[in-house]
């Protein structure tokens, strides 16, 4: 988020109220749950560290606005970001330790601490398909919608490997 | 009372093994209800598709009952049969078996032309779902001109030519790309809006998402019936899907 915002800065100076309607709608669906007080304090931590600046502006019939700008160092960090390749943590090693766990404890059985886990995906899948599906289709912000869609069924397709495996170890 | 437009009673299908039947399926007993959409998942060899033939007449039980809508069907004749899957029932099978001397939109107004659809109705009905299916393009070709994926949406809307009560599918995304899983995701939930009953035996997570109820199957038995609906709220399910859960 915090260097999304750079992002945004980096291609024309904004206030607060503009830069988070930017992002709201760069957001889609998502960018109802955006959190406006983030947007603020993430604006003042950028300034003190010296990778935005701000102006106050004066105006006729309202408190004055601050504008915010990037600064050469934050428009460095912003190039930097686009090129990182460092990707989300994901769950396969916590969940293999949890089936492991569950069959040296004996306190869960693994076949259902699967089934349990794709119930609870594919709830998930079932309503991040909806949103897809409801969005407008000229709306490319679908895509973070399709994104999460395509690893949730990642994620029950891993499962069902997981399960080919432990359901030969399952005492009969 | 509840209104169930599928019922199976006692349900099984055993074949001869080596010394010991393969119970394929094994007394099922389950009951949809009229409107819902139903999935239906398991390992490979669990039963499902077996189950599947078994609900759309394509094979016949060891034992047990089979009710759709209210009569009594597992022992009902081919012709029987033939009639209610020209009417109520939309059968997606994994094998396409489109006739290949007619057009793909021949095929699938054929069901309609069938049951006195006239030719001008039929006909629109056709080519609307082959518009949403993305294959219109493809409507006056040949089956063995279109590629795999083309035929199986040709095969679907077929099956959904007549607005069929139920629609029974076996792996209905099972040769498509996303693009068309996507489509085929977005014909059933209209279908499911309109208020037609699915019965969706899958891999396909995506498929399998589509419903309000998930069945799991292992050896030939249910040995799971949860609903999938009313997860997270849309706020929640926002937040987490941008990462910003708590």
């Amino acid at each position: 988020m915090r260097e999304a915002m750079l992002a945004l800065l980096a291609k024309e100076p904004a206030h607060g109220y503009e830069l988070r309607q930017r992002l709201t709608r760069a957001l889609g669906p998502i960018g109802e749950v955006l959190n406006p007080g983030q947007i603020y304090i993430t604006l003042s931590r950028l300034e003190k560290a010296g990778l935005v600046r701000s102006d106050q502006v004066a105006q006729a019939a309202a408190p004055d606005k601050k504008v915010y700008e990037v600064t050469p160092q934050g428009r460095e960090q912003v190039a930097s970001w686009l090129l990182d390749v460092s990707w989300p943590k994901v769950a396969p090693a916590e969940f293999h330790l949890k089936l492991v766990a569950a069959a040296v404890t004996g306190l869960a059985d693994p076949i259902a601490l699967i089934d349990a886990q794709r119930r609870d995906l594919l709830r998930r899948l079932r309503d991040v398909q909806r949103l897809a599906q409801a969005a407008p289709s000229d709306d490319d912000a679908v895509l973070i919608l399709e994104g999460t869609a395509l690893r949730l069924q990642a994620d029950v397709r891993w499962l069902e490997a997981c399960e080919r495996r432990w359901t030969t170890r399952r005492p009969q | 009372m509840t209104n169930f437009v599928l019922q199976a009673k006692g349900l099984s299908r055993h074949y001869p093994g080596d010394g010991v039947p393969v119970r394929a399926v094994d007394t099922v007993d389950m009951a949809v209800e009229t409107g819902e959409a139903v999935s239906v998942m398991g390992p490979s060899g669990c039963g499902k598709s077996t189950l599947l033939h078994l609900l759309g007449g394509l094979e016949r039980p060891t034992s047990g009952e089979v009710w759709l809508g209210g009569q009594r069907v597992d022992r009902l004749s081919e012709t029987g049969w033939a009639r209610l899957r020209r009417r109520s029932v939309g059968f997606v099978f994994q094998a396409f078996h489109l006739v290949d001397e007619l057009s793909a939109v021949e095929n699938v107004e054929l069901p309609a032309l069938l049951i006195g659809a006239s030719r001008k109705a039929a006909r629109g009905r056709a080519l609307g779902l082959l518009e949403r299916l993305g294959v219109a393009g493809r409507a006056g070709h040949l089956p063995d001109r279109l590629s795999g994926g083309e035929r199986q949406r040709v095969a679907l809307a077929r099956a959904l030519v007549n607005e069929p009560l139920l629609v029974l599918a076996d792996e209905p995304t099972g040769n498509l790309d996303s693009g068309a899983t996507a489509q085929i995701l977005r014909l059933f939930a209209g279908v499911h809006e309109a208020g037609q009953t699915l019965l969706l035996v899958t891999h396909d997570p995506r498929v399998a998402a589509t419903a309000d109820r998930l069945l799991t199957m292992r050896d030939g038995s249910i040995v799971e019936d949860v609903r999938l609906e009313g997860g997270l709220s849309r706020q929640a399910l926002l937040a987490q899907v941008a990462g910003w859960e708590p």
